[in-house]
This record gives C-alpha cells, structure tokens and sequence, in this order.
C-alpha cells in the first residue's frame, strides 16, 4: 500500500490485504540498501496469519520516495510517522541489522507505541570498517561485493538456498544494486553513528527478542552480548550456521522465532 | 583495498546450489525421484502453498535436483535464479507466455535455431503473438521493428547457422531505451565463453541439451533471470501487468511488488510451470549436473578443436567460405574479440565449392562425424541445414539467414583434432571427385 509519510509517498508491503483495525500490526524494517523484500516469506506468512503488516521500504528505498534517513533516531521518528499515517496506535516491530538499530530506538523512545520488538542481527555498537565506507562514499560497486561476502555463511555462498532454483548472493547483489546513488553510504554512517545503543536498551520496557546468526561475519554475535544484557526482557534465538542473512538463509527458523514470540 | 572473496567460476561449476545431502551424506547431487513432498503439519502445507515457507510441495512446481540444477546455472550466468524446463524450446515458451499476451509482439533476430522459429513464425501467430524478424547485425531493423504493442526483443548469442555475433550491449541499450526486456539464448556459448547479463541482457535461456550436458544423452532447458529489469520503471510502465498487476490466479499477488528481483521467475513458476506444466524430470538436473562439472574444461578443448579444425576448412581448395567468428574475415570477427575473448564456440558452417549434391556426398562420406540433428556433443557432429533443421523455410528466408543449399554445420566434438581434419579432409575429396 501507499501512504504518505513526512511528506513524501511511502511505499510498504502488507501481503496484498488489506489493513484491519481490529487485528494487530507487526511493522518489518530493512537493512542498509534493502527493501520490504528481503522479509517476502516471514511478512506475507504474518499477513495471512491474523496480523496487519508493514513492511516498509525507508525513505530513498524500493518504492518509497524521499532522501535517505540520515540517523538511527530519524528513522526511529519516521517510523512512528509511519504509524500515525496507516493509523495505527501501537505496533510490534521486526527489524534486521540497521533495521534493528531503529527498531531498538524506536521501543526505547516511543515505549507507548512498540508493543513488541524483535532484532535480527543487531551489532551494538554497530562500527562499519573504513574500508567498506570509503567505498560506499564513492559509490563504488565493491561495497555491495563486499557487504555480501560477509552477510551470508561460508556455506550458503555455495548455494543450497531453501528457496527452491534461487541463487541466494545473486539475489542479494542485485537488490543491493537497486539501491540508488549514496543510499548505502547513508545507510552505513547511520549505523556506525549510532553510539547510545546500549542506553536505549536499557529503557526498552517491551518484551524483546534477539536473533543471532552463528555465522554472521557482518554483525558478529559476540558484538550483541552487551546489549542482551541491558535489555530488561530479552529472548535469544541463535541459529546455527546462518550467516547476516538470517531470513533468506533460514527463513523458516526465522518465520519459527517470531511467530512465538509476536 | 579490500576485495571480496567469492567463489570462481570452475569451483561454481562444480559446486553452486548442491551441499551434501543433510540426511545421508551423499557427496552427489540426489536423484529425488518424488512426485510429492511430506508435509510436517497442515500449517506447514498452507503456507508452502502459499509462498510463505521455502520448501518443495510436488515436482512440477520444484523438486530438490533440479533446483541444484536451476541454482548452478543461475550462478554461473551471474543471475538471482532459474527454472530448469523440459526442453530449451520450453524455456523459449515459458519466457514468452511468462511476458505476452494476443495482441502484443516480439522483435527477433532472423538467425535462429529453426525450432525458435517454428515457434514464432508459425505457432505464437495462432495465439495472436506476432514477430518481426530482423537482420541481427541491423541496430536500425531492430530500431525500426519496435511498435507500440513489443514486449520483448531476442536473438542468441551467435546465429544459427551462419554465427552472426548478436551485439548484446547495443541491443540491450536500444531495449531498455523502450522500456523492454532483452531475452538472448546463450545454447552456442554456455556461460564459460559469454555472460549475457555481464553486457546488458535481461533473460537468459539455454537448451541444457547442448554443451551444458556434452553428452547428448538427455533434453532439458533453462530460463535465468539476470534480476536487473525494473518491470515498474516509468519507460516499463504498464507494459507487463502478468507482473505488475495483481494476478487472480495466486491470491491477487503482485509479483514486482513481492520480489524485487526476481518477479520474472515468480510468475513464470506460479503460472507457466504450474499450468502449462513443462517441467525438467529430476533424472534429467542429475544429468546434466554431471556435464556441468566439468564445463569449463571441455569448453577449452571444444573452442580449440573449433580453431584448429576451421583454420584447415579455410585454407581448403574445395571450400569457399567458413562462417566462425574467430577468423579475421567473419563479419563480426572485432565484435567477437570483445564479447567472446575466450573464443566463438565450436559450432560453425562451412560452403563447399559444390552442389547440393556434392554436399550431401560429403556428409556421407565422413565417419568420425555423426550425421544428426544437434550440437554440443563430445562427439564431433555434422548436418546439414537446408534439408533439416531450417528445412520449413523458403529459400528466399535461407539465404536471409545466411543459410546456402551448400552450406554444412560442424559441431566440433572433443577427439583428436587431427583425426577430425582426416575425416573431413577424406570427405572433401570424395565430395570433390563426385560428379556434380
């Protein structure tokens, strides 16, 4: 569906139905140069199964106008802007890698309208290496090279991909390429930025699930462990072998995490 | 600066989609001879349906070996995915029925398999899909055929049978300037010597019967999706509602809005495969996984053969001409050096100084070369097109397609090429001797 959103018109995938005032929501947000596709299997699943959804694409992504967020706590705003334009009141909020930066911001900011929030491959802090920066500066292609050797295992670069005759880092190369001129960059800053992580964790009163990929070279799972600490009530899934790219690697095992915990 | 580390394109052939068996270990690829899959519970089974779980639910729609298959040779085109089909000619239908409905028009190079253009000379007519034809080296014939109704323009990589290079990066400049997708058939040149999506293309398809197998034991095909077409650009815009319209037959999908890279393949195997049902057999992905393994290196020994044979035609007194992009006087011999720097394939045509009879005496007289209709074998092939594969067209679109009653087209298989120059060299002179 289409709204607008601070003024510009915002693209967000809700399973072709429509949204219903009496059924919850579950808001899902990108990473750094993705779009509301990356969670096709988990958001149409939510959509089918008694949930309104929202799958956004940020500002500057997929189909949705308007210059990319600049901060963490921008996109955290916007996604309330979000909810007030679909009229929505409280929603949960499903978030992966720089996603889950703005869902962390967003239940520790606006606590009275985040009932819930999950974090798939959360880094906090979240330091981006100079390199993979310098590139994305430039608009240079190796970014998205590099960004998709570290987000996906060592195994599934070989392919294997549960999604029958998909090849997993072609897919993900190309989605990556859609992305227009200094959106990564953007994207990238936001997350390296983001320095109060930890203090939003502590003021997150929702319950809280964490989902960690064994594998994941882009947002280690030992870079999580002191925000699964300040987090008052957190759950954590590990999925063994899954690199960055939890939900096309695992989409189930990811579809089985949140669907007991929203 | 740091470089990422992926895999080459020899370790892809080998590997890309297959991982040991989880359950029992097997090194090779399962044959998983299954019509149908267990479902773990009913909600399970619904959201297979679905498209809410990955998974397998019946072997028309997806089956594990062939999805190995579709894996490793969207990996090695460089493309997000594939669909392994019955045959090549399946594939080519699939594409088109995925993208066209009555009404509307392809723009076609006139070198092409013949098969490729029974289908759209004669059949798609019949369901109100129209193609004009054109000379693939024209950019302005392709320019000129372009009409309100054109979905999609198509050559292959390298003509059939006279090689005319398709120029992939201006082809697909001229499609995308109209908002359409190019749709190229790679069967001559296999990924290993041409990348279509690396210049431009959009679709790829290959008759997996070819040098993806190289044993011509088995018929199948493929259909890979580069994922770069923006089916919802404004130049695109309205063009291909099978994608970007919902679509009553899967729950009001919208496929360009479900996948962004990859709404192509959706459709094509929630509709085409599902309802016209041309699946790839599992027994088939195995087989021709057993060809890929080692494509890259019977790629080398087929383009060597390919030279060291052409180079003896050329130079032959009973020869008139030879048709292979690698020689400096091929039309496209420039194009060639750029698109294929590892070589023009091993399928090319020769003109005899002879008749129509002289040629048939030729191909009677070789032995190590097979007389059939194929190409991409280990073994060395030979036929003859006007009397075979392009035997339905007249001899006005015969020579439109570079195609001579003289003509004769070489499939360069793996011998000694030595033995294959004795062959030939034997036939010519059995063929030059005969009475005219």
């Amino acid at each position: 569906m289409r709204l607008t959103v601070a003024g510009h018109e915002t693209y967000a995938y809700t399973g072709a139905r429509p949204l219903v005032a009496t059924q919850p929501t579950v808001v899902f947000v990108h990473g750094a140069a993705h779009d509301h596709s990356i969670w096709a299997l988990q958001s149409r699943y939510v959509a089918h199964h008694g949930s309104n959804v929202l799958a956004v694409d940020l500002p500057g992504h997929g189909r949705s106008d308007g210059a990319p967020l600049a901060s963490i706590g921008a996109i955290a705003a916007w996604l309330v802007a979000l909810l007030d334009a679909a009229g929505v009141e409280r929603a949960a909020v499903v978030g992966h890698s720089m996603g889950a930066l703005a869902g962390l911001e967003t239940a520790a900011r606006y606590p009275a309208r985040v009932r819930k929030v999950a974090l798939l491959g959360p880094s906090v802090p979240m330091p981006v290496s100079d390199a993979l920066l310098a590139a994305a500066k430039n608009d240079d292609h190796v970014a998205f090279e590099l960004i998709n050797a570290w987000s996906h295992s060592v195994a599934r670069q070989l392919g294997g991909n549960p999604v029958p005759g998909m090849w997993m880092t072609g897919a993900a190369l190309r989605l990556m390429e859609r992305s227009r001129p200094g959106v990564l960059h953007t994207d990238l800053a936001a997350c390296h930025a983001y320095a109060d992580g930890l203090d939003a964790a502590a003021r997150v009163t929702c319950p809280t699930l964490v989902i960690l990929g064994e594998r994941d070279l882009m947002a280690p799972a030992r870079n999580a462990r002191a925000l699964l600490a300040a987090l008052p009530d957190v759950r954590t899934v590990s999925l063994r072998g899954a690199g960055h790219a939890l939900m096309t690697e695992q989409p189930d095992a990811v579809l089985d995490a949140l669907r007991t915990f929203l | 600066m740091t470089t990422a580390k992926t895999h080459r394109f020899d370790t892809l052939s080998l590997h890309a989609g297959a991982v040991p068996d989880p359950t029992t270990g097997a090194r090779a690829t399962p044959i998983y001879q299954s019509t149908s899959f267990v479902f773990p519970d009913s909600d399970h089974a619904a959201a297979l349906f679905n498209m809410e779980r990955a998974g397998h639910v019946y072997s028309r729609i997806t089956n594990p070996t062939v999805a190995v298959f579709e894996e490793r040779i969207a990996a090695l085109e460089g493309g997000v995915g594939a669909i392994g089909t019955a045959s090549g000619q399946a594939a080519l239908h699939l594409a088109i029925a995925t993208l066209l409905g009555a009404g509307q028009h392809i723009v076609a190079s006139r070198s092409l398999y013949g098969g490729s253009h029974n289908l759209l000379d004669y059949t798609l007519p019949r369901f109100g899909i129209e193609t004009t034809f054109v000379d693939p080296r024209d950019l302005a014939a392709w320019r000129a055929a372009i009409r309100p109704g054109t979905r999609l323009l198509f050559g292959e990589t390298l003509g059939n049978p006279g090689l005319e290079v398709l120029d992939i990066p201006r082809v697909a400049a001229l499609a995308h300037e109209h908002g359409l997708p190019l749709l190229v058939d790679s069967t001559f040149t296999t990924p290993w010597l041409l990348r279509p999506f690396d210049h431009g293309a959009d679709l790829v398809l290959h008759s997996a019967t070819k040098f993806l197998s190289g044993h011509g034991v088995v018929i199948g095909g493929a259909i890979v999706d580069g994922g770069t077409f923006d089916w919802d650009a404004p130049a695109s815009r309205g063009k291909f509602p099978t994608l970007t319209e919902p679509y009553r037959g899967f729950h009001d999908m919208v496929f360009s809005e479900e996948s962004t890279t990859a709404a192509f393949l959706l459709r094509a195997r929630r509709e085409g495969i599902r309802d016209f049902g041309a699946c790839m057999a599992p027994l088939t992905a195995f087989q021709i996984l057993q060809g890929m393994e080692t494509l890259p290196l019977r790629m080398a020994r087929h383009v060597a053969n390919a030279r060291v044979v052409a180079s003896f035609l050329a130079t032959h007194p009973f020869v008139a001409t030879v048709g292979y992009p690698d020689l400096p006087d091929h039309p496209d011999h420039e194009l060639a050096k750029r698109l294929l720097p590892r070589g023009s394939g091993a399928v090319f045509s020769f003109t005899i100084k002879g008749t129509r009879a002289q040629g048939r005496k030729l191909i009677e007289a070789l032995t190590l070369f097979s007389h059939l209709a194929n190409v991409g074998d280990a073994k060395s092939l030979v036929i003859h097109p006007a009397s075979t594969t392009h035997f339905r067209m007249s001899v006005d679109d015969l020579a439109r397609a570079g195609i001579g009653e003289g003509t004769i087209r070489l499939s360069i298989g793996l011998e000694d090429p030595d033995d294959l120059i004795e062959d030939l060299s034997r036939a010519l002179y059995v063929a030059a001797k005969a009475t005219a």
